[in-house]
């Protein structure tokens, strides 16, 4: 069956306040069956309070061949990192 | 007041046959998913099994603990009604099993959670969430498989069919807790698109310890890792 059963990709969020967290994927027949099936595999010891399912077909991803072109570029841009200008004598407050 | 012990193994056998029935499903349900949800359901009805026979042992006073009661005892002694030790042919035949007696036990635990049984009323309070879980699992899948295809429509209608005459023998101690637990269920099967089965026969005997020969078997694998090498310890 499980050619049958649609991929559904897990968010837990683990306290109030935080984000929710990929944590895994399961499958299911629609949503409403997917969430139970999140919370019997990925909330059982009290690891979150709050879940996302997601079909995983509606997840759109960065390719690994574009890996190159998407993340290497930033590689050389220290000026994006606060810690690259020098704070002023005398500025307050920062 | 204080529940009697027939009353306690009554509870305590309902969960821990539930709980053995649903154990059968491991690596035998249609996904992995679905073997983790009847597994989660059937330690929940264990834990409940395990405090209910515990209070029996205790209440009764000669020594016996859960592991006595539970592995030492034969099938005319358990005091589970029919229904939860009917074998589960098909996928529908268990989700049916499991709508009506965890429809039931949610009611009962209800009832019992707010009663003069002070030990009983602590169970209860912790199992009735537990029990509107397991409520909810059974009747989604009612759902699905009812108001599916054809042939899954089918057999969740022979289910149905199969095990209601059993659900009479439910509520023989408190018949008035029928009506709240039909409407409960007649709305599932209304939404399913499934028939509600007409009242006629009605099997009983399990509260006093008269059992399909299904019980056995279901005992006779359950009980003889501990028959054989008693107070064996993983």
């Amino acid at each position: 069956m499980s050619g049958e059963w649609p991929l559904w990709e897990v968010f837990v969020r683990p306290r109030r306040g935080l984000a929710h967290s990929h944590v895994g994927s399961l499958h299911a027949p629609d949503a409403e069956m997917a969430l139970r099936n999140a919370r019997d595999l990925y909330t059982r010891r009290q690891e979150g309070v709050s879940i996302w399912v997601i079909p995983a077909a509606a997840v759109v991803a960065s390719s690994p061949d574009e890996k190159d072109a998407f993340f290497d570029p930033a590689a050389d841009k220290v000026y994006r990192h606060p810690t690259f200008y020098e704070v002023p004598e005398g500025a307050a407050h920062l | 007041m204080t529940a009697s012990v027939d009353r306690l193994l009554a509870l305590g056998d309902d969960a821990l046959v539930t709980a053995q029935r649903l154990g059968q499903w491991c690596t035998r349900s249609p996904e992995m998913e679905e073997d983790v949800a009847l597994a989660n359901i059937a330690l929940d009805q264990l834990g409940a099994a395990r405090l209910l026979l515990t209070y029996a042992g205790a209440l009764e006073g000669a020594g016996r603990d859960e592991d006595a009661l539970a592995y030492l005892r034969t099938d005319r002694e358990f005091r589970n009604a029919l229904l939860v030790e009917l074998p589960d042919r098909d996928f529908a035949v268990m989700i049916a099993k499991l709508l009506f007696v965890s429809a039931y036990q949610r009611l009962l635990y209800e009832r019992l959670a707010g009663g003069g049984d002070e030990r009983l009323a602590g169970i209860a309070a912790k199992t009735v969430k537990e029990s509107a879980y397991h409520l909810e699992h059974a009747a989604l899948w009612t759902l699905r498989l009812g108001d599916g295809t054809d042939t899954s429509h089918r057999r969740m209608q022979a289910g149905i069919d199969e095990v209601w005459p059993y659900t009479h023998e439910l509520f023989e101690s408190e018949p008035d807790l029928r009506g709240d637990w039909l409407s409960t269920v007649e709305d599932v099967l209304a939404r399913a698109t499934l028939a509600r089965p007409a009242d006629g026969w009605a099997p009983t005997g399990g509260r006093d310890g008269r059992h399909t020969e299904e019980l056995s078997y279901l005992l006779a694998e359950m009980q003889v890792l501990h028959r054989a090498h008693p107070g064996a310890r993983w």
